[in-house]
């Protein structure tokens, strides 16, 4: 009897986690992000900015209705299989997004886009993917990964340094990072360095960096590897005598609280900034700084925009995605109104945009931000569109 | 020349941290002959607690004196709850029992605390640098975390020649049964020990906060390091593990600061960097192998 009570119990628990309530007809989309370890709040940011959009109007994107599924990849390219394998396998998912990792998205995109599935990236974008292995059914609603570090490179080398330090992590976006780096930058490399990715002390490499005396040090360490990385250089006294520079991943508006004064007056390159003037980007700022209590990232932004890239092409074809030619046409035309303003997709399907170099500042209300310092590039085309044939 | 003297420094700051956490898990397996894979979950509350009190109560110092009360606290209660229970058990039960409160700590912090790692600040009386070799200043507060480390050691080297309690743990670690037939109460001795295990742990972790992050899991990476130290030391040592921990700090740093600019000579700097921090890795393993080939009990076995 009381093996049979026990049989039952199980039995009705797994009906109930496996029949989630949702209206037949929505669409699912499966979110694969980083919701842990130090850079959690990248994911984080992502899905906030992603369902912003499917709340503001009321469960749909596009007058459709959509069912977001999300989990956490934990940084792992093993795990992010596992998940985006279970979405299509067992959810019938056949629009997917949010990977934020490039090492993550080198092992799930190449084969979820074989499959058939639509992958729209809201962050992560590996020369690989832009370049030689690109395809008909990616899209990066981002950047391509060396973008910003090349606006910041040009900034750099127009600001006169000369032999700057550069740091990134070994994985396939800290590569790129130097890479885009030193396309615009053309003074002497004082050193490169590529540190282990999810690091958290910096000792050895600041003692190095120290003994290399650079006049300025450029470096991309995204989450909490930034927030440890620019505590440390400033408790080493080295923020008194070199200055740092970087993209805007190393200097994102929830790392700046957590570094506080350490970063003041740092120049990095960005798509988009909290003050860029157009109305897309005043209503979106405001209603998540309404919604969640906190200035939105540019990850928020490129989830907000990749949610209204995707919400444009089911409108076009009226939520019906049993078309996928249909959906990927219509997902080309990026008919949306971009928070950073311009935007439409190249030829590989990556972003061509302006790209601005912003300045972090002590805001009115005491927290810190970016602003807008001047426009790096403009309709900006990535460095392997080129190299990509479908 | 000045970088290799900052390089040993950070070898030197790794390694009484490693130390730390090696003494308690050393006397645990020692004299109890448990092994404990929670002693990195200990590591991890204590930095958890202290980082929590930072953040309501602003002060270092109460942080870190909480933490190291909670945590011993927290240390004798497993003992007792489940610990205690294991002492009679083969070592495969131990290590099960134990890596389940792994995974217990693990979840428990992320209901808590979030996913999200807690960041802590350096107190603001040592967040500057100080000069103690001309030309090359250095953090003070990693000066800070050497000075607790070596008076830890001290203290620790005090209380075993000189007072009565440490007497009966060398005891205890010489011959169990014969110390309990002498009278000597060996349950609350145990007890006693697993809790400066986890003080420990917790100095080390809540030292750690600062120059970390705080999150779930933190005290996995630890532990192997830690266990590398206790093997290489003797087991049961408490001067091995001095010495096993400043050894494997110091190789472990100057590997990785060294071993890349070798490999740079013949490799590009991405795979250089990547390779080298590799093989640094695997220098202190080939430390261990080599000191085991040397002393197949360790430096300083505590048991013949």
């Amino acid at each position: 009897m009381k093996r049979f009570l026990l049989i039952m119990i199980v039995t009705l628990a797994v009906l109930f986690v496996s029949s989630p309530v949702y209206s037949a007809d929505a669409v699912k989309i499966g979110m694969v992000t980083t919701l842990s370890t130090k850079a959690g709040y990248l994911g984080e940011d992502i899905r906030d900015g992603f369902k912003l959009a499917i709340n503001q109007s009321s469960g749909k994107l596009g007058g459709v209705s959509v069912e977001l599924l999300v989990d956490d990849d934990t940084r792992k390219p093993g795990k992010g299989k596992q998940i985006a394998d279970r979405f299509i396998k067992r959810d019938g998912v056949k629009i997917m997004t949010g990977i934020v990792f490039s090492n993550v998205a080198m092992a799930v995109v190449p084969k979820v886009v074989r499959d058939g599935v639509i992958y729209v990236s809201p962050n992560a974008g590996p020369s690989a993917l832009a370049g030689k292995q690109c395809h008909k059914n990616y899209f990066n609603t981002a950047w391509q990964n060396d973008n910003l570090h090349e606006a910041t490179g040009s900034y750099v080398n127009e600001a006169g340094y000369e032999n700057v330090y550069i740091l990134a992590p070994n994985y396939p976006a800290g590569k790129d990072a130097l890479a885009g780096f030193k396309r615009f930058y053309k003074g002497n490399i004082a050193g490169e360095v590529y540190t282990k990715l999810g690091q958290s002390d910096y000792a050895a490499e600041l003692a190095a960096l120290r003994a290399a005396k650079p006049d300025a040090v450029f470096f991309f360490l995204p989450g909490g590897m930034g927030i440890n990385f620019i505590k440390q250089y400033a408790q080493a006294g080295l923020n008194k005598s070199i200055p740092l520079t970087g993209p805007a991943f190393s200097f994102d508006e929830r790392l700046l609280g957590a570094v506080g004064e350490a970063a003041v007056g740092v120049i990095n390159g960005s798509q988009w900034s909290a003050d860029l003037d157009n109305p897309a980007n005043k209503q979106f700022v405001a209603a998540f700084r309404k919604a969640y209590g906190r200035t939105p990232t540019l990850y928020a932004s490129q989830g907000y925009d990749t949610a209204l890239a995707i919400g444009a092409a089911l409108k076009a074809v009226n939520g019906d995605i049993s078309d996928m030619d249909a959906f990927r046409s219509a997902l080309k035309k990026a008919e949306f109104a971009s928070v950073r303003g311009n935007f439409k997709f190249g030829s590989n399907q990556h972003p061509v945009q302006d790209i601005y170099v912003r300045k972090v500042v002590k805001g009115a209300d005491g927290k810190y931000t970016n602003v807008i310092h001047k426009k790096a590039f403009t309709n900006h085309v990535d460095a392997y569109a080129s190299q990509c044939k479908y | 020349m000045l970088l290799f003297i900052e390089q040993l420094f950070n070898g030197l700051q790794l390694g009484v941290m490693l130390f730390l956490m090696s003494a308690g898990l050393t006397l645990v397996f020692g004299i109890m002959r448990v092994i404990n894979l929670a002693h990195g979950s200990l590591y991890m509350m204590g930095a958890y607690i202290a980082a929590t009190v930072v953040q309501h109560s602003g002060s270092f110092i109460l942080a870190l004196l909480t933490a190291l009360a909670a945590t011993a606290l927290l240390g004798m209660l497993i003992e007792v709850i489940v610990l205690r229970r294991l002492y009679k058990r083969d070592h495969l039960d131990q290590v099960l029992a134990t890596f389940g409160l792994i995974l217990f700590f693990n979840e428990l912090t992320r209901i808590v605390w979030g996913r999200q790692p807690l960041f802590m600040d350096v107190p603001g009386w040592l967040s500057e640098t100080i000069e103690i070799i001309p030309g090359a200043p250095y953090p003070s507060y990693r000066l800070a975390i050497i000075s607790v480390g070596i008076l830890a050691a001290v203290f620790l080297y005090l209380m075993f020649t000189r007072t009565r309690l440490g007497m009966k743990i060398r005891a205890g670690a010489a011959n169990r049964e014969m110390v309990a037939a002498l009278g000597v109460n060996i349950t609350l001795l145990n007890t006693l020990i697993f809790g400066l295990g986890a003080l420990l742990a917790a100095l080390a972790g809540a030292m750690a906060g600062p120059i970390l992050a705080v999150e779930s899991g933190m005290g996995e990476s630890i532990l192997i390091l830690t266990f590398v130290v206790i093997v290489i030391g003797g087991i049961g040592s408490i001067r091995g593990a001095f010495i096993g921990a400043i050894l494997v700090g110091i190789v472990e740093t100057l590997g990785k600061f060294a071993l890349p600019l070798l490999l740079r000579l013949m490799l590009p700097p991405a795979s250089a960097d990547g390779t080298g921090a590799s093989l640094a890795s695997m220098s202190v393993y080939i430390l261990m192998a080599a000191v085991l080939i040397w002393r197949p009990r360790g430096l300083f076995p505590a048991h013949d």
